[in-house]
């Protein structure tokens, strides 16, 4: 059983996409924890931690991934998470996705994905463990 | 990690290795059922708390003040909350922590959201082996929610020291009341959301009904008055709990209850092996004739499934 976790940090205050996500990864199986709206990079890697996830799946749109997803992934190295599969959705705009990528992101998902690509690359890189 | 040193850093209550600990127990590997074996005899000194109520009477937003209360008094709490998986497609959203963000980022808190994955009862089948390893791991309470279906959760009895049941006033609580199995499993009864209209109305149509029909007269369940979101009625309820762990201690029920824990431990273990043995019957590649030959009238299918029966067990003393 893959777990997830679909976390939004920052401030902005629409979680339809990461809730649309997380209703796609149910379907495909999956068991996704989600932990609401407002989430520091503190609270968000502390659950990732505790709900032992394989993937952690960031929704941002306020613009704030540049300070937001460093910090975060910080985080997932001084707690030892660095097996964990992170990706990003939301507002990213083209020329950040390379900067993002080199934090450790593992992919960034742009408005329009279909859930699909999100389930397929999921399942090409977290083994079935159950 | 090795075994040992897993177990070590779970008795030092490091969140890493208790998160892992709990992941093998859920997964159900050969390790995790070492771990749950190891584990079991330092397990036994938490107040297991039992959480159940139907869904929107605000259970996990009680967990959250709970924990912050129990945390006020220096306690360290560990929390499951189960909920349901799919049916269908076997996934699940786990959305318990959503209400719990104020308590769970605390040292001396743990919190897991674990999915039913088709086990019935309110429960998951790894909340047994999880309570064992959130006891050993030396919190003082474990706090366990369940999924809140209604009124067929009573695998938390066989599990919970204490069970509260919660409700909400204008939910339909007359009749709900009513229902086997509510009143039953309740060692403490709470009306969350007490700030509501009609909340004394609940509490005294529930203290009406346990008049009616005491199940165990030694001990009246406690109705405790509370709003979870504004932590009243938190204190009184701590010293409900502490009241009702303080009776299982004098009538010495405590020592039945962890007897009792064990007696379902190994018969969940029993189903799972019986499960499993329905499961390898019907890939094995007789299944069919022997399908035929029952439908045929050749063979009753009781006597059928014995041979199947005496075929798995010959099947694992010879190895297998």
């Amino acid at each position: 059983m893959i777990r997830v976790l679909v976390a939004k940090p920052g401030l902005d205050g629409h979680d339809r996409g990461a809730k649309v996500i997380a209703r796609a990864l149910r379907d495909a199986g999956m068991e996704v924890v989600y932990t609401g709206l407002h989430q520091t990079p503190e609270q968000i890697v502390d659950a990732a931690l505790q709900e032992d996830v394989e993937v952690l799946a960031l929704s941002i749109l306020s613009g704030a991934h540049p300070t937001l997803v460093p910090r975060i992934m910080e985080l997932v190295r001084e707690n030892h998470l660095d097996d964990m599969l992170v990706l990003l959705g939301g507002i990213i705009p083209d020329d950040d996705v390379e900067a993002m990528l080199q934090t450790g992101v593992a992919r960034v998902f742009g408005p329009g994905t279909d859930t699909k690509d999100i389930i397929q690359f999921i399942r090409e890189r977290v083994p079935e463990n159950d | 990690m090795t075994e040992s040193e897993l177990i070590d850093r779970i008795s030092q209550r490091e969140k890493r290795a208790i998160a892992r600990g709990l992941t093998l127990i859920e997964r159900d590997t050969e390790e995790g059922k070492k771990l749950v074996r190891a584990l079991f005899p330092h397990a036994g000194h938490t107040h297991i708390v039992g959480i159940t109520g139907a869904p929107g009477v605000g259970k996990s937003t009680l967990v959250n003040s709970l924990t912050l209360a129990l945390r006020k008094q220096g306690l360290t709490v560990g929390i499951l909350a189960v909920d349901p998986s799919s049916p269908f497609t076997g996934g699940a959203i786990l959305g318990d922590r959503i209400r719990m963000q104020d308590s769970v980022m605390d040292a001396g808190v743990f919190m897991r959201s674990l999915a039913s994955r088709g086990h019935l009862g309110g429960l998951s089948r790894a909340t047994f082996g999880a309570v064992t390893l959130l006891d050993a791991a030396g919190f003082d309470v474990v706090l366990i929610e369940t999924v809140g279906a209604g009124q067929s959760e009573v695998e938390i009895m066989k599990l919970a020291q204490s069970t509260m049941v919660v409700l909400a006033p204008g939910l339909g609580d007359d009749i709900q009341a009513i229902k086997a199995g509510i009143l039953e499993i309740g060692q403490i009864f709470v009306v969350n959301k007490a700030d509501r209209e009609g909340a004394d109305h609940t509490a005294r149509a529930i203290r009406g009904m346990l008049t009616l029909a005491l199940e165990h007269p030694e001990w009246f369940p406690p109705i405790v008055k509370t709003v979870a979101e504004t932590g009243s009625g938190l204190d009184e309820l701590i010293d409900a709990l502490g009241r009702h762990r303080q009776h299982l201690r004098e009538t010495g029920k405590l020592a039945l209850l962890r007897e009792q824990q064990t007696d379902h431990m190994l018969e969940l273990a029993l189903e799972d092996l019986v499960a499993r043995g329905v499961k390898q019957a019907r890939q094995a590649a007789d299944w069919r004739s022997v399908l035929e030959k029952v439908a045929l009238g050749d063979e009753a299918a009781v006597d059928a499934a014995w041979a199947i029966l005496e075929k798995l067990v010959r099947g694992r003393t010879h190895g297998a």
